[in-house]
């Protein structure tokens, strides 16, 4: 009872990313609360994915399995979760901010009169005084960008439960334990919940791709160009980005040289980006790769050329070797985090 | 087969967030929303999109706007009706305020109940949120099925629909009982422009409100035209319970806003050293760039 619960997605027979991102910041916010850590995994054939839930922390994985729940659908996944959730009464539910998280959530959310926040970039546990004066102690800080970005809100639900919010892909980080938890199964009689009206929506066809690299959507970008050097020079590049979640880009030159792929390509002849951060590493700045991405909201050039033109549109400028800066970036990121 | 529908479009007036330029900054750097212009929600105007072309295929069907907002929001009525819709209404009331999504869902709700359309369309997302919540949220307290990310409604027969969604990696074509609520993506065919005749029949369009205000003067009187006029309701003429509305109606409550502020692009100049690096990354977390 009170624990925390988080719907677990899964994607060809795989958990998603997501939730396993999720999954490890609700760890660290049930540790916080002293209370346990649940998983909710709907599907078909999905229960040998228990122990991957279990290395994330899951002391109870509650399951339901069913062909009919194959494929996604609101109605039938609304009404599991909302019978569990009145049932174990949770203090908070996380969902992922995917397609599928941002129309199951918000249709428990009104079932259950629970606030939902969408899109949370971050999550904390904090207290709460109202212009009234009540008290509430240990609510989850759900903050995220709203207004387009240019303001950083902080909500919280003092009064319903579940407290619910949504993360987007790559927010969080993915962190297993060494050693799984004791967890266990918990199997729900969807039988006993669905109904005929459940399946309103019929699925005709479906056409999902393979999941392709997608830096147009990134909210951080970490870039290299011909100056860093070489394939394996851009391993630090890829490591860079992978502590920060972030994708790797890449100017035109480096992908000429054979460094990256050419999907990752920034600039006129490549895809045009505006993140959230744009990190240039080794990249001289020339305007065909600066038209597709002087729109980022916040530029950092790291560059040991003080007259590289890359640096007159940044919003910080690190004159450096970046052999030496990206490490540094590296262990000081991994050092404040929490 | 045609069938006559009775259409709701889901609409917001939003400021335009996607066009925050430097006269919407203040000297400060924080967001002027004075300076940002009203306009139609983007998304739900590929749903009135999607109205108007169910409409076309089913000759006599009734597209009509429900909005809620203050008196303003009644320009976006007005522009739905120039692109073709046949009616609106603009949910306005005092109570109506504060109100996070669920409380708008409910006040919505509340009014589609009164109207008993066949379908409802909205757009996926506002971009003043972001958070795509009101729509699955109207669907739920009506206890309708929903269809979200609508790119293309294919087929709309007596008691089905079926519609093409627009997903992360893909498409997936789904059919779906009448009467539902349909959210509709940003790949959806976009919106008409203004029908010249529309704009000459509907120029005069407005509430009560609008009518009665000081100093307006209108040649042709609402009581003679009466298809000039935009509906106006409040929560007495929706009904509910007063504590769904508004901000007592609201679970989630903003505990705090801050500001992002923009400085001038004159770049901060860096060293490779431990310390300039470390300063970076702890402002970089603490404002939420990262982390």
């Amino acid at each position: 009872m009170n624990n925390i619960i988080v719907f677990c997605e899964t994607d060809n027979g795989k958990l998603c990313d997501v939730s396993l991102e999720l999954m490890t910041k609700a760890r660290s916010l049930a540790q916080t609360l002293n209370c346990d850590l649940e998983a909710l995994l709907i599907g078909y054939n999905v229960e040998n994915l228990k122990d991957e839930l279990y290395l994330y922390g899951a002391k109870t994985v509650h399951l339901a399995d069913d062909k009919q729940l194959e494929f996604f659908r609101t109605l039938p996944y609304a009404s599991i979760a909302i019978s569990l959730f009145k049932q174990e009464q949770p203090q908070i539910a996380l969902f992922g901010a995917t397609c599928i998280g941002r129309d199951l959530a918000p249709r428990i959310s009104s079932a259950l009169h629970s606030g939902l926040t969408a899109d949370c970039t971050s999550l904390e546990i904090g207290d709460h005084q109202d212009t009234k004066g009540n008290k509430w102690d240990n609510l989850l800080y759900q903050i995220r960008p709203a207004f387009g970005g240019n303001i950083i809100a902080t909500i919280v639900n003092p009064e319903h439960r579940p407290q619910m919010a949504t993360v987007r892909e790559g927010v969080m980080k993915k962190e297993p334990l060494s050693v799984p938890v004791a967890g266990s199964v918990k199997k729900i009689d969807v039988a006993s919940i669905l109904t005929d009206a459940d399946f309103a929506v019929e699925i005709i066809e479906r056409h999902i791709e393979e999941k392709k690299i997608d830096i147009k959507g990134a909210q951080i970008i970490v870039a290299g160009g011909y100056g860093v050097g070489s394939k394996e020079g851009f391993a630090l590049v890829n490591e860079l980005a992978k502590v920060l979640g972030a994708e790797v880009g890449a100017s035109r030159a480096a992908v000429d040289a054979g460094f990256v792929e050419h999907e990752r390509q920034i600039g006129q002849t490549g895809v045009t980006v505006r993140p959230k951060l744009f990190i240039s590493v080794g990249i001289s700045g020339q305007i065909q790769h600066t038209a597709g991405m002087d729109q980022s909201s916040m530029i950092i050039s790291i560059n040991n050329d003080p007259n590289a033109p890359i640096h007159q549109i940044a919003d910080y400028s690190i004159i450096g070797d970046l052999n030496e800066v990206l490490p540094k970036m590296i262990a000081s990121y991994k050092k404040h985090s929490k | 087969m045609t069938k006559k529908l009775k259409i709701v479009v889901l609409a917001k007036q939003v400021p335009d967030t996607r066009n925050v330029g430097k006269n919407a900054m203040t000297p400060e750097g924080t967001v002027n929303r004075a300076a940002l212009p009203a306009i139609f929600n983007p998304e739900d105007m590929n749903a009135l999109e999607q109205a108007l072309y169910i409409k076309d295929q089913n000759p006599g069907s009734e597209v009509l706007l429900l909005t809620m907002g203050p008196f303003r929001a009644a320009d976006i009525i007005r522009e739905g009706l120039f692109r073709g819709a046949d009616g609106g209404v603009l949910l306005t009331d005092r109570k109506f305020a504060g109100a996070d999504t669920l409380a708008t869902s409910y006040a919505l709700s509340q009014a589609i109940k009164k109207i008993n359309p066949d379908i409802i369309l909205a757009g996926r997302q506002a971009i003043d949120g972001d958070t795509a919540q009101v729509g699955p949220q109207v669907a739920e307290k009506l206890d309708l099925p929903q269809v979200t990310y609508a790119e293309e409604i294919q087929e709309i027969s007596d008691n089905k629909v079926v519609i093409k969604r627009r997903l992360e990696r893909g498409v997936e074509v789904v059919s779906c009982t009448l009467p539902c609520l349909v959210t509709v993506h940003a790949t959806a065919a976009p919106c008409r422009p203004r029908h010249a005749k529309q704009v000459m029949k509907y120029k005069y369009a407005r509430t009560v409100t609008e009518d009665t205000a000081e100093g307006a003067n209108y040649l042709l009187s609402l009581a003679d035209y009466p298809y000039l006029k935009i509906t106006e309701w409040g929560t007495a003429d929706v009904g509910g319970e007063d504590s769904s509305y508004g901000m007592a109606g609201s679970p989630t409550k903003v505990k705090k806003v801050e500001n992002i502020v923009f400085q001038a692009k004159e770049a901060k100049k860096l060293t490779a050293s431990e310390e300039d690096i470390d300063s970076l990354i702890s402002e970089l977390l603490a404002n939420h760039t990262i982390g």
